[in-house]
């Protein structure tokens, strides 16, 4: 219990001391999973609107699974990718193991899935209701899935927000196919286990505490955007 | 594009028949009503003459000459608006249309100005009133230049004002040339606006009548009950 | 415009940080696969900065126990690698994935436990003997069980004591935790356990708890430090040249004298012993 208030205190600290090494970590962690959950959003979200749409043999199946991907554990993630990018694998000639570019790559493997799956669930919800409407304004399969993946924006953008969230939490994939690197692949979450198994608790629990606020600001953000459009449209 | 042959038309769910060998040849010129008891098919058989469903066996074909677009429309029940503003909506139309971007804002204001609504151009759509949806929708299918206009009780929903003025609209839009093909539950709406009737009973064509004689002494004893069945005072 | 005007000033935002973020730059490096004992201890923040002053080369070190160190060249997915196990060492020579083991420091174990010490060892000059106390008192031993040098190391000192630990003699005293040193503290501590440690993570964890150093200065606590270049014949993109001037770096009197010097609290961790034929 002590810890924690011990924690905050080194959380106020570090903000305070805006070490350039801290900062360091901080922008990498944004870097690192706002990129990832901008290529996941560019895959994720027409692959979400192709299955809500789309009818083809074998689509339940599919969902099933896109569904059960969401749970796709970080550290099995990581490990997949690290066979994949290791000089002794087959993409191993990229030599993008233990760098940024790494992590990114497994992040947005995790984050596919979740976008993916749920964007599908709202995007079949909205098609329900506007399926008639747009096939009798002659709507291509292809232009009404465009045209509801507009409609459906707000709430395609807490979905994004919950991909981020996913993202900037784990330590298990980016700490395997990154290695923690200081300077060059050490973000918050691996900072956070680092210090943990040094025994620096409260150092790890002001780390954890910063990391919390920066995802909460960056939440509030999209939100006073989405608040805004939505006043605007309806 | 009309007339609009329909020969030994029929549609099954599974094992349920919904409509029932209907044939019948649907030409320019008189306002055509459907009534019929609910179950009766009336709905499903606009859908198939709009071509959202296709019959299960039978045939439905335009004998008219036609220049290539999608010369029908149809106004639901419900109207289905798009996150955007009025004259958004009626732009995406026109844009699913191919018409061109500058064409697209001078058509949708100008039957925006027609049916009312230039001074809610640019609010919400979805903000609007039951019956400024309505008018929208509309004015939505009118700005594509239809030559038939399907409409599926457009005014069930909507009280009896709102009601007058989708009336008054669908005079107006007749008026211009299109044909105008609608179900309705409202009896009195049939006999104002109607030239004939089809009447409709467990998915076949029970009779079809000019809307006078229909009123004072329909062909089939199913129309018969079904008029005192909603009027008992007849 | 309203709503125009914050999604400028959101997507500006966004898009400062995810640019300001330091990219490392494109510099020469090596990467070296080592242990979290090593890393843990500060050594490397000591050491680095002065070989990358000195030669302009980064070194990027990625912390890991000693078995997963060794897999990570035997892939080639590190240049060089620095570690604490010899035989492990050897076998990766022998194997061909490493050129030739270079001796560079030692530190030593010590063996820490409860203050209460349930198996009365506090103070003892002979760890076989403690060990084998903390057996027949079935107290609570917590080891790494990760393949780590310390792990080996541990091992080997049960097989002295001529305790089975894998096998006759294993118990629920004995607990694999299959963790990092830290890790492995931090589950000591709370279930007021008896480890293995090395000295130097020891001075600086801070999550002692009851903990203390019971049993220490036994020779063969003493733990060897290697340091070993990828094979480039059997892994073709390891950067011979650069790893080699980092072993000629740190078994020179300059890297060696670097290594003395590192301490905590007035205390020496690591002895440097790069001269010493039979290390």
């Amino acid at each position: 219990m002590q810890e924690i208030f011990t924690a905050f205190g080194e959380a106020g600290r570090l903000i305070a001391g805006a070490e350039p090494r801290l900062v360091g970590i901080v922008l990498l962690s944004l870097r690192v999973s706002l990129t990832a959950v901008f290529f996941a959003s560019l895959i994720g979200l027409p692959l979400g609107a192709a299955i809500a749409i789309g009818r083809f043999p074998g689509r339940q199946a599919l969902i099933v699974a896109l569904n059960a991907l969401m749970g796709l554990p970080p550290v099995v993630v990581g490990l997949l990718v690290y066979l994949m990018l290791s000089r002794a694998g087959p993409l191993g000639h990229f030599g993008i193991l233990f760098t940024p570019a790494a992590m990114v790559v497994a992040q947005t493997i995790l984050i596919v899935p979740i976008i993916a799956a749920l964007s599908r669930q709202v995007i079949e919800d909205a098609w329900q209701e506007y399926r008639e409407q747009l096939r009798s304004l002659g709507a291509t399969a292809f232009s009404a899935a465009r045209t509801l993946l507009w409609d459906t924006r707000f709430s395609l953008v807490i979905i994004v927000l919950a991909g981020f969230g996913r993202a900037a939490a784990e330590v298990g994939a980016v700490m395997i196919v990154g290695g923690n690197i200081e300077g060059v692949t050490r973000v918050m979450t691996t900072a956070i286990a680092l210090e943990t198994s040094m025994g620096d608790l409260p150092l790890a629990l002001g780390l954890g505490i910063i990391l919390i606020t920066l995802v909460l600001i960056l939440n509030a953000g999209a939100y006073w955007i989405k608040e805004a459009a939505q006043r605007r449209y309806g | 594009m009309l007339p609009l042959v329909l020969d030994q038309v029929c549609f099954a769910v599974g094992s349920k028949t919904i409509i029932d060998r209907v044939s019948v040849e649907i030409a320019e010129g008189p306002r055509t009503i459907i009534l019929g008891p609910n179950g009766a098919g009336k709905s499903v058989l606009m859908r198939l003459c709009h071509g959202l469903f296709a019959p299960t066996s039978g045939s439905i074909i335009w004998k008219g000459a036609t220049n290539g677009r999608r010369r029908q429309a149809m106004v639901f029940q419900r109207p289905v608006m798009l996150r955007r503003s009025a004259l958004a909506n009626i732009m995406y139309g026109l844009e699913l249309a191919g018409i061109s971007p500058r064409e697209r804002v001078l058509r949708a204001r100008d039957v925006l100005e027609a049916v009312g609504l230039e001074n809610v151009a640019d609010r919400p759509a979805r903000v609007l009133s039951g019956g400024e949806q309505q008018r929208l929708a509309l004015a939505r299918a009118w700005a594509l230049g239809p030559e038939v206009l399907f409409l599926d009780e457009p005014t069930a929903n909507l009280d009896p004002g709102a009601a007058r003025e989708v009336e008054s609209l669908i005079g107006q839009i007749r008026a211009s040339g299109t044909k105008i093909v609608m179900t309705t539950h409202n009896l009195g709406q049939a006999k104002r606006l109607g030239d004939e009737i089809l009447f409709l009973s467990h998915g076949r064509l029970v009779e079809r009548t000019p809307v006078d004689s229909f009123f004072i002494k329909p062909a089939s004893a199913e129309a018969d009950a079904f008029i005192r069945g909603e009027l008992p005072w007849n | 415009m309203e709503l125009k005007r914050r999604i400028a000033t959101g997507a500006l935002l966004l898009s400062g940080l995810v640019a300001a973020s330091p990219i490392a730059l494109a510099q020469k490096f090596i990467t070296v696969a080592s242990t979290t004992s090593t890393e843990n201890s500060g050594l490397f923040n000591h050491l680095l900065p002065m070989f990358e002053k000195k030669t302009g080369i980064a070194v990027r070190v990625i912390a890991q126990g000693t078995g997963q160190a060794l897999d990570t060249a035997r892939r080639g997915d590190a240049d060089v690698v620095f570690v604490h196990a010899k035989s492990a060492e050897e076998k990766f020579i022998g194997e061909g994935h490493g050129v030739k083991r270079f001796p560079v420091m030692y530190n030593d174990f010590v063996l820490v436990g409860p203050q209460s010490d349930p198996a009365k060892i506090a103070g003892d000059k002979n760890i076989t003997e403690a060990l084998k106390k903390i057996k027949d008192t079935a107290a609570p031993f917590v080891s790494r069980g990760d393949k780590s040098g310390t792990h080996l190391a541990e091992l080997r000192l049960w097989k002295i004591a001529g305790i089975d630990v894998g096998g006759a003699d294993k118990g629920p005293w004995y607990r694999a935790v299959g963790q990092g040193m830290g890790a492995s503290l931090n589950t000591a501590s709370s279930m007021n356990g008896y480890i293995l440690t090395d000295r130097a993570t020891w001075i600086s964890f801070k999550n002692r708890g009851d903990l203390a150093s019971l049993v220490e200065g036994d020779k063969r606590l003493f733990n060897q430090y290697g340091v070993i270049l990828t094979n480039p014949d059997r892994h073709p993109n390891v950067k011979k040249e650069l790893g080699q001037r980092f072993i000629d770096w740190i078994v020179s009197r300059e890297g060696q004298k670097a290594i003395a010097e590192y301490k905590i609290g007035g205390e020496q961790l690591f002895f440097p012993n790069a001269g010493d034929p039979g290390a």
